[in-house]
């Protein structure tokens, strides 16, 4: 319950860390914070009680795993937050070229 | 059929992995790749929409669901995945003279096809994460591409796109992590049977809202939607036509729907505050994107209003919720994708001769350009709900449906913003194409002028045989959303 | 980009070596202990990307590098895609396993995991370092 609320706080954090800061930079550092916020919630579904990693090193398999499946669920979407970010880094490089700036309220050209 | 159904996403990821090594060796070869993969992922969905008997559950590696994976192809996800194919064909059409302005190149071809691979995976799986996994790479694809001029006004747009989307997705990401701490399963139809007899406390309500909240943003409902009017003017031409005609359809509409009537199970019976509120949201997209489309000078800009405008019909037509509003709000899927692609792809012809595009400063181009302007004339025609085309006959499902409900003010509304929405088009036809004439250039080149040609031809013809299409395809499709938690008995009985 | 001083020059020539035979192992025994491809990918690109920011880059090695980064990311998707395409054209269903499972917790078990995982590991190397050229090259840093 505490991590649950734990990882829930840090995407708080992301977001606000979105919606409030004028600089582009900061923006990508709370969607970073925000996915590995949701990711590491993800990762912790999969616990339980005194048992031990899912690695197989005997067989037949001795100990009572922890569930593997978020786990893998868990690297497919960190592989997904680094393609994301890697875009948005490079939306921020061009805009920089284009405006020699990074604060978004200069970025107005587009109303109405 | 069934060893097909992989194909529709193996094929655009081929083409896109196989297009950045062919195009080093000759320039053509990836306008050549593309144009293999849309003409046979058209072909493949064409045999699957006319050729489907009941519904196909491919279990992907030969792990049956619940434990892995699992492809699911009924008569609702078929004719989505028709709707892909047949834009997707059209605009690769005009695309391979158009961006011939563009200095990408190659990476323009492949991002369109993952983004198109995106689209197939997230009509036909059955799986929950899996539907977020093609849904990012779609999404990631059209961020790309709609900052694809790298000029200010696509990095704007694209950024701005790019925030609004990620925080979408996100929040999906989130629901999907909550879905699985309570019911420790993916598959759609195992979390459905679940939620069917799970109390509805505060974690339900709270995934539920996430997942409206998500998908409701990626489909531009209000008051989701500041990101479209500027995404989709910024996007070049045939990109604008695919997200507006059916990436916000496929991405929005068709997962929003199956989260509510499938895995959630709601229905109009037994839970009305839910569509209620579903209504409420189409019918304020309706009247503020209506009204916002009224006072802009930018073409694409209108187009882009008016595509939240329709896509509140198609969210008001689910909120209604009996047969005749689904199967309107369906019918509507299909002729907005037609004629909003269309009119985009005017657009897009306009300014590949005249690299202008606000509506004051041009001028009587329809006798330059007479085939673009016929097909302006008959998209609008179409869009605004006059008979012949199919624009029509979904509009009148809709008013149907709503009647039968006795909601004589939605219907009311219905009507009067088809007359604004023929009011906007109709500035933009006067005042590009018929006002008095300019000189100095001709119409655009043969390709494009037969994509939209097609488009045309296509939206009289299907307006002609309008009931086929409602008895074979759409109503088939609107039951099985109306069928609810009893799709989980089809998918885990084996079909 | 310019190159780093004399010490780090001395230690990459060192190190870079065993990063890369590191990651190769992680990718390789990714079905026996934790990795797979995208872990031994990264840590492969990582030793790419230290040989260039140690020894520092011209315009042209820069390009050159785009196109064949380029050429082994699309190689590694291909792979990847054959080998889920192997079991459909033996008549089973897409990405089923039909390499035997040999003896298990040996290097060659698991059935397609081991091709899986080598092609990911090229692709997410190649990727990265092509993300690290497009985000940080010659011509985006030499400009002011």
């Amino acid at each position: 319950m505490v991590v649950v609320l734990g990882s829930l706080l840090l995407v708080l954090v992301g977001i606000y860390a979105i919606l409030t800061k004028k600089n582009v930079m900061k923006i990508v550092i709370g969607f970073a914070l925000m996915e590995y916020a949701i990711n590491l919630l993800f990762a912790m579904v999969g616990f339980k009680k005194g048992a031990v990693a899912p690695i197989i090193t005997s067989i037949p398999p001795k100990h009572n795993f922890v569930d593997p499946l978020p786990q893998a669920l868990v690297l497919t979407a960190i592989v997904i937050g680094l393609g994301t970010t890697a875009v948005m880094l490079a939306f921020a490089l061009r805009i920089y070229d284009k405006t020699k700036t990074f604060d978004i309220d200069k970025l107005r050209r587009l109303k109405g | 059929m069934k060893p097909l159904v992989p194909l529709f996403v193996v094929i655009p990821l081929g083409a896109a992995f196989l297009i950045p090594i062919l195009s080093k060796v000759w320039r053509r070869f990836s306008e050549i790749i593309g144009g293999i993969a849309s003409a046979s992922i058209l072909f493949l969905s064409g045999y699957f929409l006319f050729n489907l008997r009941s519904g196909i559950v491919y279990p992907v590696g030969g792990w049956l669901a619940p434990f892995g994976i699992v492809f699911v192809v009924d008569k609702l996800s078929v004719f989505f995945v028709f709707v892909i194919a047949l834009i997707w064909f059209l605009s690769y059409l005009f695309a391979i003279n158009y961006m011939d302005r563009y200095t990408g190149g190659w990476k323009f071809y492949t991002l369109f096809s993952l983004m198109h691979a995106g689209m197939m995976g997230v009509a036909i799986t059955g799986d929950l994460f899996n539907l977020f996994v093609f849904l990012e790479i779609a999404s990631v694809s059209s961020y790309a591409l709609v900052g694809f001029s790298v000029e200010e006004e696509g990095l704007e747009a694209g950024f701005k796109y790019m925030v609004m989307g990620e925080i979408a997705s996100l929040f999906i990401l989130l629901g999907i992590a909550f879905v699985y701490a309570s019911f420790s399963t993916l598959n759609m139809a195992d979390i459905s049977l679940s939620l069917a007899s799970a109390t509805k406390n505060a974690v339900y309500y709270f995934v539920f809202a996430l997942f409206v909240f998500g998908f409701s943003l990626k489909s531009a409902a209000f008051p989701f939607h500041s990101w479209l009017p500027d995404a989709h003017p910024a996007a070049p031409a045939p990109v604008s036509a695919v997200l507006s005609g059916v990436f916000i359809k496929i991405l929005g509409i068709y997962s929003l729907s199956r989260i509510v009537f499938n895995v959630f199970g709601l229905s109009r019976a037994n839970a009305p505050g839910i569509f209620n509120i579903l209504l409420l949201l189409g019918i304020l997209s309706i009247i503020f994107a209506g009204l916002a489309a009224l006072v802009q000078r930018d073409y694409k800009r209108i187009l882009a209003y008016s595509s939240i405008s329709q896509i509140g019909y198609i969210i008001a037509g689910f909120g209604i919720g009996n047969i005749w509003g689904i199967i309107g709000a369906l019918l509507h899927v299909l002729s907005h994708a037609m004629g909003k692609g269309l009119l985009f792809l005017t657009s897009g012809s306009v300014v590949y001769r005249t690299e202008e595009r606000d509506i004051e400063k041009m001028a009587g181009f329809g006798v330059r350009m007479p085939w673009t302007g016929y097909s302006y004339l008959f998209g609008m025609l179409s869009l605004s709900g006059i008979p012949p085309f199919i624009g029509f006959f979904s509009k009148l499902f809709l008013l149907i449906g709503a009647v039968k409900q006795s909601m004589y003010g939605v219907a009311v509304i219905f009507v009067i913003f088809s007359a604004v929405t023929f009011a906007y088009l109709l500035r933009i036809e006067n005042k590009v194409f018929w006002e008095k004439t300019v000189k100095g250039f001709s119409d655009s080149p043969f390709l494009m002028v037969f994509s939209m040609v097609i488009l045309v031809l296509l939206l009289l013809v299907s307006g002609l045989c309008f009931s086929h299409i409602t008895k074979e395809f759409v109503k088939p499709a609107a039951e099985v959303l109306l069928r609810g938690v009893l799709y989980a008995k089809d998918i885990l009985g084996g079909i | 980009m310019r190159g780093m001083t004399t010490i780090v020059k001395t230690i990459t020539r060192i190190v870079i070596g065993f990063i890369f035979v590191y990651g190769c192992y992680i990718v390789l025994f990714g079905h026996l202990s934790p990795g797979g491809g995208f872990a031994g990918g990264a840590i492969i690109a990582t030793s790419f990307i230290l040989s260039r920011l140690a020894f520092g880059t011209t315009e042209k090695q820069e390009k050159n590098t785009t196109v064949v980064s380029s050429i082994f990311e699309s190689i590694g998707g291909i792979g990847f895609l054959s080998v889920a395409l192997l079991g459909m054209l033996f008549g089973f269903y897409y990405f089923q396993n039909i390499i035997s499972k040999g003896i298990p917790l040996r290097l060659a078990s698991a059935g397609h995991i081991l091709p899986a995982n080598i092609a990911i590991g090229i692709k997410v190397g190649a990727a990265l370092l092509s993300i690290f050229l497009g985000l940080a090259s010659t011509k985006y840093i030499m400009r002011d």
